[in-house]
């Protein structure tokens, strides 16, 4: 295996009506309703980007935690690779009660385009300006293995400076989002003990 | 770096269940679609290439499963069971699984369905395939929208590049469903006629159904006949649009220009384009300006869509098993349904199958969320 120099520079959690940057609580909130909390989350962050009220929820979810990490962020070649369980599964069930009726079926473009998990990655690669790579994993449960090795070979194969990396699940009203920074430099050593420290701070 | 081939190779399709049938019927310039009328699906008839249920069952069933198992996943299993035996190769730690797929068992969600709703988790389904052949290491499932087969291929290239696999067995599968149906419909993206992609009067896509696997290697004594390395690849965003395509091509163009700079090559080097060619207004023409500002604009092209369909989470690994047949044979395939240019910019279209000493060829796609992948191949026999 090849051995990585890289190191994690920043990673975000929304998690429990929180999100937060490098483990510091930068909001949080008592409401449970994720749609209401993560509006919220937006607002709070000073976000200014209209599109995101269109999104579904996993492309909320990831899309704030994006933000978080990139706002001041100035490289552009800055690959995507995220990854789930439920892929786009809340979104599925949403289209599917839509055409589940075959004499009341209203099938809606503006639904169906989010039932690719891969939609959240084009909602961050649109408002930052991401012409970069791009893949959309979907694993039983979160694999630092998987994230890991792929994330070093963009790096090494110089196919981008810097990997926003990480975990976007949403299903049945459930949420969990965890995203870092993958760069030459960085506060944390990039390893699988280190990706899988981080995942589980509070 | 180690180097990548790509090896052994199946296609369940409604041409049968090997690559061989779907190739020799290529070959002739025979469409796999025809006209369904099938309600559930959609009210109105629809061009599509769809599995003859008898004959899978008969091919799934040789697989003796004592677990029941989906379509899809029936298709999948067939197609990979093909492969792992024709390979020997056994299911170490050192063998990786990636399944590329948009919807995996979407139809589970229908309430006629006889099977749980936890089936519709594309986890769920990596773990029944993984756990029907014995794998070691959990299967990595792809979902990146229509570029999730030829992904599938470059991300195993990737991960044999890393030292984490010596092999990796890469399958792709999608259905034709009312999920999916339903919804290229309410994008009115359907074509009522077999597609005609690249042509003036296309009026838009058919879908179809594959089941399409390879092995891709490090294991040189593991090549066949048909073996290439894979030699560049990359992975861009458009950056400009969920549902619609860049107008620049920007995307597919940095994917192109990436995987070209990795192989070291130019355009010239490139002997036959196996595009994505959708046959909507939109696609054909973003990849013809794509095409044009790499250069590409006078190497034959094709799109197979008009053989299958477009059989998005299979498509690009489906295409990349007919370009490595095509190369082997040194034939170049008709781009079945075109009749005259509908594209602002000048495409090579194949126009008739012919025989020409080809050596290299591009495989790309694109899909929904901006993505747009493309992979160059070489002919193992060259090296």
């Amino acid at each position: 295996m090849i051995a990585s120099n890289y190191h994690i520079e920043s990673y975000a959690h929304i998690r429990d009506n929180a999100v937060s940057l490098n483990g510091k609580n930068l909001f949080s909130s008592e409401e449970t309703d994720f749609p209401t909390f993560i509006k919220a989350g937006y607002k709070s962050l000073e976000i200014d980007h209209s599109k995101f009220f269109k999104m579904d929820n996993l492309s909320k979810l990831a899309f704030i935690a994006a933000e978080t990490l990139l706002k001041e962020e100035a490289e552009k070649n800055i690959a995507l690779v995220l990854s789930n369980q439920a892929s786009s599964l809340d979104t599925d069930r949403k289209y599917q009660a839509s055409i589940a009726d075959p004499e009341n079926s209203y099938p809606s473009p503006a639904v169906f385009v989010y039932t690719l998990p891969n939609i959240c990655l084009g909602e961050i690669s649109i408002k930052q300006g991401l012409y970069s790579e791009n893949a959309f994993f979907v694993f039983d449960a979160f694999n630092p293995e998987a994230l890991y090795d792929y994330s070093n070979s963009l790096l090494h194969s110089e196919k981008a400076e810097k990997v926003l990396c990480g975990w976007a699940n949403f299903d049945d009203g459930k949420y969990d989002a965890f995203l870092y920074v993958v760069a030459k430099n960085g506060t944390f050593v990039h390893s699988v003990e280190e990706i899988t420290r981080l995942y589980q701070v509070k | 770096m180690r180097k990548a081939y790509l090896s052994y190779n199946n296609i369940v399709s409604s041409y049968g269940f090997d690559s061989i049938s779907a190739i020799s019927q290529i070959k002739n310039e025979v469409s796999g679609l025809a006209l369904i009328k099938d309600e559930k699906i959609i009210p109105q008839p629809f061009y599509s290439s769809m599995l003859h249920a008898p004959s899978l069952e008969k091919e799934y069933s040789k697989l003796d499963s004592r677990v029941k198992h989906t379509r899809l996943e029936k298709m999948l299993l067939v197609s990979l069971n093909a492969i792992i035996k024709a390979s020997k190769i056994p299911l170490t730690d050192r063998v990786g699984l990636i399944i590329s797929t948009t919807k995996g068992n979407i139809d589970v969600l229908e309430t006629e369905n006889p099977f749980s709703e936890e089936r519709a988790y594309l986890s769920v389904l990596g773990k029944t395939i993984k756990e029907f052949f014995g794998f070691k290491k959990e299967a990595i499932v792809l979902s990146n929208a229509c570029v999730s087969g030829i992904l599938g291929v470059a991300v195993a290239k990737r991960f044999i590049n890393q030292g984490t696999y010596d092999h990796v067995f890469v399958i792709g599968g999608d259905l034709v469903t009312r999920f999916i149906l339903s919804g290229f419909n309410s994008f009115q993206a359907l074509s009522d006629e077999p597609c005609r992609p690249y042509c003036k009067t296309r009026t838009g896509i058919n879908i179809g159904e594959v089941a399409a696997s390879v092995l891709v290697t490090k294991d040189e004594k593991l090549w066949v006949d048909e073996s290439v390395e894979v030699i560049g690849e990359a992975s861009c965003n458009d950056a400009n649009h969920i549902s619609g395509p860049s107008r620049t091509g920007e995307g597919l163009y940095r994917s192109i220009e990436s995987a070209m700079q990795q192989a070291n090559m130019t355009s010239e080097d490139i002997d036959y384009i196996s595009a994505h060619g959708t046959a909507t207004s939109f696609n054909d023409e973003m990849e013809a300006i794509a095409l044009n500002r790499i250069g590409l604009q006078n190497t034959p092209l094709n799109s197979l869509k008009g053989y299958f369909g477009h059989t998005l989470g299979a498509s690009g690994l489906l295409e990349t098993i007919i370009g490595m047949h095509s190369l082997h044979q040194n034939t170049l395939f008709a781009s079945l349904g075109f009749q005259e240019l509908g594209v602002s910019k000048p495409l090579n279209i194949i126009e008739k199958t012919e025989e020409k000493d080809i050596n290299t060829f591009l495989k790309t796609a694109s899909g929904f969320g901006g993505c747009n992948t493309a992979v160059l191949f070489k002919k193992v026999s060259d090296l």
